[in-house]
């Protein structure tokens, strides 16, 4: 029962340079890991592949032994670091909840999620706020493993510190999986149970 | 950086419903016309405008203002037709275009870059000549010629959007293409395919016109604008300025209210330049 | 840096608000910026530090005169105490104010890097330019190359670079640093303090406060569209009972590496602010005075602070 990756190799198109290189890591359910690395070091790619965004050129990404599902839900879910750019500009926010499924009431409350702003489209809120509802629409959807990448980076500490509570509870709750990317050392040490440094570990790591 | 008094949405608004209004207005009057006032009566026949005959009277006696209302609103008929295939026909092409499919998107591309080539007059020409003139030619021909545009943009509009993160995101929730398509691009791409239609309009009517005019497009019996054109020609060097001048104005007064229609609604649907 | 150092840039009052459409009709007015004051001195790194869409972009284009035709603004604008009127904010900007971009896209796509960052000035500074390239970690090659063909973190570094070499007396660098590696940054940074040592000023507007408190000498930190304290930036490291603002206090406590405990509640939006303090709504410790009045900006153990009770 985990998410691995196994000697994941990727680059951008065919000739660029590998963005990520001899990458495994594995994550149980209940488990959360925290990926700690400076930008430039393909953390992002490696969340797209861990959330089959974009499929690894050698190496495969198993999801309980299998590879992740191609079409159809992916119980792999993955949260922006941008999250204006994870909605649609012209829906509204409860249209954008709902796209995962019936959203639930507690944990709107929970994120500090106001009724009102159901109403509102995602222009008349800020990043922090939004951030709360992309977190509600993952954690809505039913997945069994979260990625989250730099989601706290672009926030104030005081909604950094909300959201992380907010997740770390529903992850522990329900067993689920968690792999965050962050480049804040001292986050990291409050998120996970383990830590995976791609800067010092030469075992799994990416390259600029 | 003052501020501005006044609703600057109300007032595109009010001008793009202002647009729409005289032009529907024209097109209802072309098209409820009696027979009888498109008419000739020989003994009022090269008269210069008047109040009686605000465009004047043709050398068969036909009053010009009522001919050219007449035309105008077959010049709009084909017009909108024409758009509307046009716009029909890009869809596609975009859509086609940004499938997915490389072979079906280097087909478009190549075609497109092939019809955008040729002079759009002298195809239309061609088409129009080959399907033996009258309407149906005319239709065929500025349809072929007009969808080029709007299908590129549809297709960078398709392209960008499959892009967008909260699209991927939306897959990865286990949606299906059609409902993507349904709920994330068309959203998108409608405001801008309607504008694309209302900006083609005016260009189609020109060149309806403008084959009419050489003579490939409708027939001299249809009370046309380019067929009242080129019939004026004839009679310019006898000091008959009116049949020549004012349908001409009247021509340029609609094409510039199309374009003014489209360009206001682009400005109000655009969320770029929606807030100014 | 003493107080006595001329001060380049007094932002008095300012308040930005943009008109916006909402569905159909109905108009509103966003407050961006309300009654925000603030002093960059000679010699300072003045830090604006706040979470993204509080409004500290908007501050940036202001100053500037660079915000989009929906704006009004007012307040008070003072750049070496005359006023900084449209005409004078043409005259100055990227010649002694410059702006280091948040958004790569502010590069011409179509210019060799090294050709843009010399700009118009005569004669061509190229050695400099090498010279602050090499610090930045720029290879020679860079100055041939176009922006496309750049990194995220590079073409950063660019931009950095034209402020640097701009002979600019005050410099506002609008998230100079996502996208570097810390290293990078850290050098960015480095050399933004070593052009403050040299007699300017610098304005940076960041959201993440750990840095700013690094190399800044102050650190305004900005809530709801306004600076709700300005402070030492030595007061950030010795912690929570050193700051003045309830709201600075509780943004020191939810840090992860003291003691990661939020406050509830969330920044007001633009377009219905709260009537008092703007931090009321959240704040542990407000009266029914903070509900009704907006504080007073109050000096307060060599810091301001906008707080009827701060101390």
């Amino acid at each position: 029962m985990a998410l691995e990756a196994r000697n994941v190799f990727f680059r951008y198109g065919k000739r660029g340079p590998w963005v990520l290189e001899h990458v495994s890591l594995s994550v149980e359910r209940g488990e959360r890991l925290a990926i700690l690395a400076p930008s430039g070091y393909g953390k992002t790619t490696l969340a797209l592949l861990l959330a089959g965004y974009r499929q690894p050129d050698r190496g495969q990404i198993l999801l309980e032994g299998k590879p992740l599902p191609k079409k159809g839900f992916c119980p792999v879910q993955l949260i922006w670091q941008h999250p204006e750019e994870a909605v649609n500009p012209r829906w509204r926010m409860g249209k954008v909840l709902e796209e995962s499924g019936k959203p639930d009431g507690k944990l709107l409350q929970a994120l500090g999620i106001e009724p009102a702003w159901l109403e509102r489209f995602p222009r008349e809120l800020s990043g922090g706020e939004l951030q709360r509802f992309c977190v509600a629409r993952a954690l809505g959807s039913g997945a069994d493993y979260l990625i989250c990448d730099e989601i706290s980076t672009m926030l104030d500490g005081i909604t950094q510190a909300q959201i992380w509570k907010v997740v770390l509870e529903e992850v522990s709750q329900r067993g689920m999986g968690m792999i965050a990317v962050t480049h804040n050392r001292h986050l990291a040490g409050r998120i996970a149970d383990r830590i995976l440094d791609m800067e010092r570990d030469p075992e799994s790591h990416g390259r600029t | 950086m003052r501020r501005r008094n006044g609703n600057r949405r109300t007032e595109l608004v009010l001008l793009a419903a202002v647009c729409a209004a005289v032009l529907a207005v024209a097109y209802g009057l072309g098209i409820f016309l009696p027979a009888e006032a498109l008419e000739g009566n020989f003994l009022q026949a090269g008269q210069p405008p008047s109040l009686e005959h605000f465009f004047g009277t043709d050398s068969l006696g036909r009053d010009l203002f009522w001919r050219t209302l007449k035309g105008l609103s077959v010049s709009m008929a084909v017009g909108i037709a024409a758009s509307l295939v046009s716009a029909g026909v890009a869809v596609l092409a975009g859509l086609a275009a940004a499938s997915g499919s490389k072979i079906a998107d280097a087909a478009v591309g190549w075609l497109t870059d092939l019809v955008m080539s040729v002079p759009h007059t002298v195809l239309v020409l061609l088409i129009s000549f080959a399907l033996g003139r009258g309407l149906l030619g005319l239709l065929a021909g500025i349809a072929a010629t007009h969808w080029c545009s709007l299908a590129r943009l549809v297709r960078g509009e398709v392209l960008k959007l499959r892009a967008c993160h909260y699209v991927a995101l939306s897959r990865r929730l286990g949606k299906s293409g059609g409902w993507i398509l349904i709920h994330h691009l068309l959203p998108h791409l409608l405001p801008q395919l309607l504008v694309g239609m209302v900006l083609t309009f005016p260009h189609a009517i020109l060149h309806e016109a403008s084959i009419s005019f050489l003579g490939y497009g409708l027939p001299p019996e249809q009370p046309a604008i380019g067929i009242i054109l080129s019939e004026s020609l004839r009679y310019l060097s006898a000091g008959m300025w009116w049949p020549a001048l004012l349908p001409g104005a009247a021509l340029v007064l609609l094409v510039l209210l199309a374009d003014k229609l489209g360009s206001c609604l682009e400005r109000l649907l655009d969320p770029a330049s929606a807030q100014e | 840096m003493g107080q006595a150092a001329e001060a380049l840039l007094e932002i008095r009052n300012l308040s930005v608000s943009f008109h916006r459409y909402g569905n159909g009709f109905a108009q509103e007015e966003l407050k961006a910026i309300s009654d925000l004051s603030l002093t960059v001195r000679r010699g300072e790194v003045v830090a604006v530090a706040g979470a993204s869409g509080s409004g500290k972009s908007v501050l940036a284009s202001a100053v500037l005169g660079i915000l989009p035709g929906n704006a009004a603004v007012e307040g008070q604008l003072l750049y070496r105490g005359e006023a900084l009127t449209p005409g004078r904010q043409r005259a100055l900007r990227g010649r002694e104010i410059a702006l280091v971009p948040q958004s790569v896209s502010f590069l011409d796509p179509l210019m060799r890097v090294g050709v843009q960052a010399d700009g118009s000035r005569r004669p061509r500074q190229t050695e400099r330019r090498r010279q602050i390239f090499r610090r930045l970690g720029l290879p020679e090659e860079t100055e041939k190359l176009y922006p496309f063909q750049l990194s995220g973190g590079m073409a950063r570094r660019v931009l950095v670079s034209t402020a640097l070499l701009a002979d600019a007396q005050l410099i506002i660098a609008d998230e100079p640093t996502p996208g570097m590696g810390l290293g990078q940054a850290l050098e960015a940074l480095r050399m933004f303090r070593e052009m403050a040592d040299e007699g300017r000023g610098v304005v940076l507007i960041t959201h993440d406060i750990d840095l700013a408190v690094e190399f800044a000498d102050r650190v305004a930190v900005f809530y709801a569209g306004t600076t709700v304290e300005t402070a030492p930036a030595a007061d950030f490291q010795r912690g929570e009972d050193a700051l003045r603002h309830p709201y600075s206090k509780a943004l020191w406590r939810a840090l992860p590496q003291n003691g990661f405990q939020p406050v509830a509640g969330h920044q007001p939006y633009a377009g219905s602010l709260p009537v008092g303090c703007l931090f009321a709504p959240r704040c542990p410790c407000r009266t029914e005075e903070c509900e009704r009045k907006t504080p007073p900006v109050r000096q307060v153990r060599g810091g301001e602070v906008r707080c009827f009770y701060g101390a």
